[in-house]
């Protein structure tokens, strides 16, 4: 019996699911509202530009900039302790909206605010993958 | 502006009391052991018994440990105003906002306003505390914990300050600069948890949480409680200190709307709160001799500074960097060592400090002039904001308009 700290993983639920459904099929999905046309990350149950509540799932590009980034050193997580130093970014989408996630391809020292970047899934858990990005 | 014609800021509330606890990284009791210290605190500083006090509005900080349930812990009765606060490091501005709109307005006359917490225990480090890992979120929410976006504030505020630094050209000095001034201030405050000195070399060698911020940028996760009493600028010329009036307040709250077209990281709620501030004290920007900031990071004082209009948006790290905000600048700035330096009572450590300095019984660190002090208490990421200027002048405004 080990007593490792289990990696932070994600957990799809019914709400997510059409997201992580396409993540598994290598597409970045997002919701977007049949009245007012804005796409939104994470997912939400009224649209935050007119508050209406009529959201369809779409197919996104998966292109982006990077709005932000930091690099993680201090370990808040034990399981995490092997991964540090880390970074963690936050990429405006060419539909709109802000995601939180991580860059993969490159080094930290060369992440860039700015840096055109194009959707990379990662499969994090057996079957399931989350959208880190990479430079295009 | 037009405020209500019924509505006199210079005859409407004044902070008469303030009391603060040991501000520590042990567990000494818990947070409602720590509010009762505080109020109780106040109440004497004030000169008032604990009959006196009419009214209580209650901020809880990160570990919940305060709760309405607060009154009947200290025995209040018969209160005529009673409330949970919450909008995050800003409550306490808004507390005071709310407790002198109720004296003026006859709700009470006596409102105790307090903020307790007790986020350190045996065993539960500042970072567990504030970033810990406890939650096992599901559905979208379980993204960030997998990608390892933990330390909650420490990392959104790292990276807001990197956007800042992509702009504008912030540079790690400049945000060495700020925490450099802050502690000088606190060497001179007995209650500031960090006296040593800093040079800007102690302030690179400091470790990296996560970068742009190393420990020197961060805050202090504090143990400790601090109440004031509010009551109406009449009554608090009776009482044992010299009042310190509410002359001017105002809320700003952008929402983070994290998609494009915004500027989140690099603007905040100070933007729409200082107009409302300002226009009711009659004063503006060029007219505050001292600044109390929230600065749970030095990038917060940086871009508060800006949003207040003390330098232009974009300009705040050139601003800091030579020296201005600390003892003997021309810009004296959180006075008591701050957050970074001094303690992290959410929005009351400015709060408090600016009581202290108001009243000028800031000993050592005193600030000379202290007509206007402003005071600025931000929560979230930049999400919520509350000012208040205050001063021991209720006609300050007034005597600033007629210049």
């Amino acid at each position: 019996m080990t007593t490792e700290a289990q990696r932070p993983v994600p957990a799809p639920d019914d709400e997510s699911a059409p997201f992580f459904d396409g993540a598994a099929r290598g597409v970045l999905m997002l919701q977007r509202c049949r009245d007012c046309s804005a796409f939104h990350w994470p997912v939400c149950e009224v649209c935050t530009e007119c508050l209406r509540d009529d959201l369809e799932w779409v197919e996104a590009s998966g292109r982006g900039t990077v709005h932000t980034f930091g690099v993680m050193h201090r370990v808040y997580h034990p399981a995490l302790a092997k991964d540090v130093p880390y970074n963690l970014a936050v990429v405006e989408l060419d539909e709109g909206p802000r995601v939180s996630a991580a860059m993969v391809g490159v080094s930290n020292e060369k992440i860039r605010v700015g840096m055109p970047v194009q959707v990379a899934f990662e499969e994090m858990a057996p079957g399931v993958f989350a959208p880190k990005f990479k430079p295009r | 502006m037009a405020y209500s014609a019924s509505f006199n800021p210079s005859g409407g509330g004044a902070i008469a009391g303030l009391g603060m606890t040991a501000m520590t990284r042990d567990y000494t009791k818990s947070a409602s052991g720590l509010a009762a210290e505080a109020i109780r605190l106040a109440i004497e500083d004030a000169g008032l018994t604990k009959d006196d006090v009419d009214g209580l509005l209650i901020n809880a900080g990160v570990t919940q440990g305060v709760s309405l349930g607060l009154q009947p812990t200290l025995g209040f009765r018969n209160l005529k105003l009673v409330n949970h606060m919450n909008a995050a490091g800003s409550t306490a501005g808004q507390m005071v906002q709310f407790a002198s709109l109720a004296v003026q307005a006859g709700l009470a006359t006596t409102v105790a306003c307090v903020f307790a917490d007790a986020p350190l225990r045996p065993g539960v480090s500042a970072g567990a505390a504030y970033g810990g890992a406890a939650n096992r979120p599901r559905g979208m929410a379980s993204l960030a914990p997998a990608y390892g976006f933990f330390g909650a504030a420490n990392t959104m505020y790292a990276l807001a300050a990197r956007r800042h630094m992509a702009l504008y050209g912030t540079t790690q000095d400049q945000l060495g600069a700020v925490a450099v001034s802050t502690r000088a201030w606190a060497t001179m405050n007995p209650a500031a948890m960090q006296r040593e000195p800093m040079t800007l070399e102690d302030y690179h060698n400091s470790r990296w949480i996560v970068e742009p911020f190393h420990l020197f940028d961060c805050t202090l996760v504090t143990n400790g409680a601090i109440a004031v009493i509010v009551t109406s600028a009449e009554r608090a010329r009776d009482l044992k200190q010299p009042p310190v009036y509410v002359i001017g307040m105002g809320q700003g709250h952008p929402g983070n709307p994290r998609r494009a077209g915004y500027e989140n990281e690099v603007n905040t709620g100070a933007i729409t709160a200082r107009d409302t501030a300002f226009g009711m004290a009659g004063v503006g920007v060029g007219d505050v001799d001292v600044r109390e900031l929230y600065d749970c990071y030095t990038y917060t004082t940086m871009v508060t500074l800006e949003d207040y209009g003390f330098c232009r948006k974009g300009e705040g790290g050139a601003f800091v960097a030579d020296g201005r905000l600390g003892p003997g600048g021309s810009h004296p700035t959180n006075t008591g060592g701050g957050q970074l330096s001094g303690y992290y009572m959410w929005g009351m450590t400015p709060v408090s400090e600016a009581v202290i300095q108001t009243r000028g019984q800031g000993g050592e660190r005193q600030v000379p002039q202290h007509d206007v002090v402003l005071v600025s208490t931000q929560g979230g990421i930049l999400d919520h904001h509350a000012t208040l200027i205050l001063s021991p002048d209720p006609a300050a405004g007034t005597a600033k308009g007629s210049r």
